[in-house]
């Protein structure tokens, strides 16, 4: 153990030597430096698994609570931090970038930044955590900025104006670094904006390519709207892609098509909402794009992150894409090439009855929004959402944070566009009392009414192997580790550890506060720790000593 | 018994409160206001606006300190004067902190040239081996991208000529000796009862728990060298001018 440390300590001077220069090369091969989290999902292919195994499940009974940082702000804490050569980042909402000593939580620095009150992020004032390469931070903001900060010192480099704010434009996602380039795209699915995913130079903010995730004339796919709903039709970017190096193609999901709940007014199957692009990381070009769900009526987003994985497919290694989407589905996709593989419920689903030999959806007759409302399985919370799955080398298992028997009651309304107007259609109601909103410290719901729940998928044939279910339904991504552990959390406010072999409780906290964010993990100094914000706060957990 | 002389003072009018004494603290409030606020018709020194000097108390005509705190929250209507969103107490500190300006005096470097005080900030002057400008520069001095928003050219100036004179508390430099003998010293950024951080010489983030520093504490001198006698007057005017156009981005 002793000698570890000692191994570990060498390895964090080197890296603190290095630490001017968090390279791109670093970013690729995060693997090889475990103690450090230098990407929302720690790394490229957004696994979120640690490598570091100091907790087992023999010792996680010891972890005790090493400090918290209160945010001064009553939002929702959705980031995730960095922790880069011994400095943690993380931002405090809206988009106040803190640097923290990761060992005492105390602060180093804040940069405050007061974005426009024309500002209007659909849901929340929230941020989900900074990008780094060199020394250089970079956030983007509810108003729709990219913004780049000194590292060291917090001050401001660089703001870029991405989209305009008044329109609904927001960024809510961390941004990612591929080479030298920082990528983002923008959230408004419910503001009729038209989506886009654009890079920028790191160095001068300029931008370098833009991709519209809804086609313009004569680009392909934009037959795929009727008349001019291609103009306000949403398709928004909320979570941050992947990027395979060898290929050089990053993958991005896409939000709703809009208005949300009324398909009537965007007839077609309303390209790329809905779907996974694959771009190429130097030009924003396209290369293939699968469409989870045509002509989406249900609000079901595809942001979740795309989870990158190499896996023995039917008897031969294969660069897959693992994707447990807002329908309902569970997908396995050839990353190359976009070729569907495999898809099958992880929840209830009756929107759909399964898949035609090219992976598109076979739909249910009559399972569609109308005046009167229809029941539709899974709800528009969906299966899962935004917060992060997890997939272990280790295990071969993926993990998903899932809403288990919930449904929504979809009700077609007419909606008229205005610029910076909520452009949805009118919202669905939902038969589990509390499920479709906000948080709650009381429930009473009974589980044929709905439950949240962290779902193990073997990907090889998208079967279950086990489930840890919780009475409240979760916001929480999954973080799994090189021991085996498997940490989470849910709107009930705990914190706490499975063993990822087999859904075991080994440890819970209560954190007071709805866990929506994904928990990580990192090492100083030796001594491995995981954090995770809930509430308004960060809380950080390490082994007695 | 001791209470009364308060519960005497909570009834008193609030605008004998307007004669009252302000802390450092609240003149570089007031300063911060000032900068937000007016600067840009009034400019650093409250003297730009045609036959008014702010900071010394010359206006088109004379008024109390109550009409001024007024006149800077509704403005002066059918002129440029602007209303503010500044409670009381706010527009009292900005009059302070102008008030603090006619006892600061004036620069006595006069006009500079920013291109050539570019060129001695980066060059002759040395002064990018402590300070940064938008990501140029080391860290370990304080950054200067956005000095004329938070300095006036008076205070610019005399920083260089008595750097000691005065150190904002967030460029204090703090020193810590570690149990190891490891002596270090840097901007202090934060200090607690058990734990002290600070941006070091080589512009690493340090974090060190107080049980394991033989010493720490602040610095009292200044690591800023003065460039009395070491720049011309027309050289330290050129600096002067250079910082007063970093604005930040």
């Amino acid at each position: 153990m002793r000698r570890l440390s000692l191994l570990l300590s060498l390895l964090l001077s080197i890296a603190g030597a290095l630490s001017a220069q968090v390279t791109f090369d670093r970013l690729v091969n995060a693997a090889k430096e475990p103690q450090n989290w230098l990407t929302y999902s720690g790394n490229m292919m957004s696994q979120r698994y640690s490598p570091l195994d100091q907790i087992t499940p023999q010792n996680v009974k010891n972890l005790e609570l090493k400090w918290v940082f209160q945010a001064r702000s009553l939002e929702k804490f959705e980031a995730t931090p960095l922790v880069v050569d011994g400095i943690m980042y993380t931002v405090q909402a809206p988009n106040d970038v803190v640097a923290l000593d990761p060992v005492t939580g105390r602060v180093f620095w804040t940069y405050a930044y007061s974005p426009s009150p024309l500002s209007r992020p659909c849901c929340g004032r929230v941020n989900r955590g900074v990008a780094v390469v060199g020394d250089t931070l970079f956030m983007g903001t509810i108003d729709a900025h990219l913004l780049a900060i000194d590292a060291k010192n917090g001050k401001p480099l660089w703001n870029t104006t991405v989209a305009k704010p008044e329109a609904g434009y927001a960024i809510t996602h961390a941004p990612l670094v591929i080479k030298d380039k920082v990528i983002v795209g923008v959230a408004g699915g419910e503001f009729g904006i038209r989506g886009f995913i654009a890079a920028y130079d790191v160095k001068s903010g300029k931008e370098v390519w833009r991709f519209n995730t809804i086609p313009g004339p004569g680009e392909p796919g934009h037959e795929t709207w009727a008349g001019d709903s291609w103009k306000t039709g949403g398709a928004s970017v909320w979570m941050t892609g992947s990027y395979d190096p060898a290929l050089n193609l990053t993958y991005w999901g896409i939000g709703n098509a809009g208005p949300d709940y009324n398909g009537d007014l965007r007839l077609g199957d309303n390209l790329y909402s809905s779907a996974v692009v694959a771009l190429d990381a130097d030009t924003g070009k396209i290369k293939w794009h699968y469409q989870f769900s045509p002509h989406d009526e249900f609000d079901y987003d595809a942001v979740q992150v795309p989870v990158l994985a190499d896996i023995n497919w039917q008897g031969s290694l294969r660069k897959v894409m693992l994707w447990a989407n807002r329908n309902g589905f569970f997908y396995v996709l050839d990353r190359a090439t976009g070729k569907f593989l495999l898809g099958k419920p992880f929840v209830e689903v009756n929107w759909a009855s399964g898949f035609d030999e090219a992976g598109r959806p076979m739909r249910v007759a009559g399972k569609l929004p109308t005046p009167e409302g229809t029941v539709i399985f899974p709800g528009n919370q969906g299966g899962t959402n935004w917060y992060s799955p997890s997939f272990s080398p280790r295990t071969g298992l993926f993990y998903i944070p899932s809403w288990v028997n919930y449904s929504s009651v979809y009700i077609k309304a007419n909606a008229e566009y205005e610029e910076g107007k909520r452009f949805v259609g009118t919202s669905p109601r939902s038969l589990i009392g509390g499920a479709a909103g906000g948080t709650s410290k009381i429930n009473t719901r009974k589980e044929d009414e709905g439950y949240g729940a962290v779902r193990a998928i073997d990907p090889m044939t998208g079967d279950r192997k086990w489930e840890f279910k919780m009475n409240d339904v979760t916001d929480a991504g999954i973080l799994t580790t090189g021991s085996d552990l498997l940490f989470s959390g849910g709107r009930e406010g705990y914190f706490y550890a499975l063993n990822a072999r087999n859904g075991e409780l080994l440890w819970k906290a209560n954190v007071g506060g709805a866990v929506a964010s994904g928990p990580m993990s990192y090492a100083v100094n030796g001594k491995q720790y995981f954090a995770i914000s809930a509430g308004n706060s960060l809380f950080v957990y390490g082994l007695r000593e | 018994m001791r209470l009364l002389p308060l519960a005497l003072l909570a009834a008193l009018p609030a605008a004998l409160f307007a004669q009252h004494t302000y802390t450092p603290a609240d003149i570089q409030e007031g300063g911060r206001l000032f900068r937000a606020n007016c600067v840009l018709c009034h400019g650093p020194d409250g003297d730009q606006v045609q036959g008014i000097d702010l900071g010394h108390g010359r206006f088109r005509q004379t008024y109390s300190e109550n009409a001024l705190v007024r006149i800077i929250q509704n403005g002066i209507p059918g002129t440029g004067m602007p209303s503010n969103n500044l409670q009381d107490f706010q527009a009292e500190i900005v009059l302070a902190y102008l008030r603090s300006i006619a006892t600061s005096g004036r620069a006595v470097s006069g006009n500079g040239d920013a291109a050539r005080g570019k060129a001695i900030f980066e060059g002759k002057g040395n002064c990018a081996s402590c300070h940064r400008v938008n990501g140029v520069g080391s860290r370990v001095g304080p950054d200067l991208s956005d000095i004329a928003a938070l300095r006036r050219n008076v205070e610019i100036e005399r920083s260089l000529l008595e750097p000691n004179e005065e150190v904002l508390p967030q460029n204090r430099t703090y020193r810590v000796v570690t149990k190891q003998g490891e002596t270090i010293s840097g901007r202090l950024l934060n200090v607690d009862t058990f734990t002290v951080q600070i941006l070091d010489a080589k512009e690493r983030l340090l974090s060190f728990s107080r049980s394991d520093l033989r010493e720490s504490g602040f610095v009292n001198e200044s690591p800023m060298p003065s460039y009395r006698g070491k720049l011309s007057t027309q050289e330290l005017a050129d600096v002067v001018a250079y910082l007063l156009s970093l604005k930040g981005i």
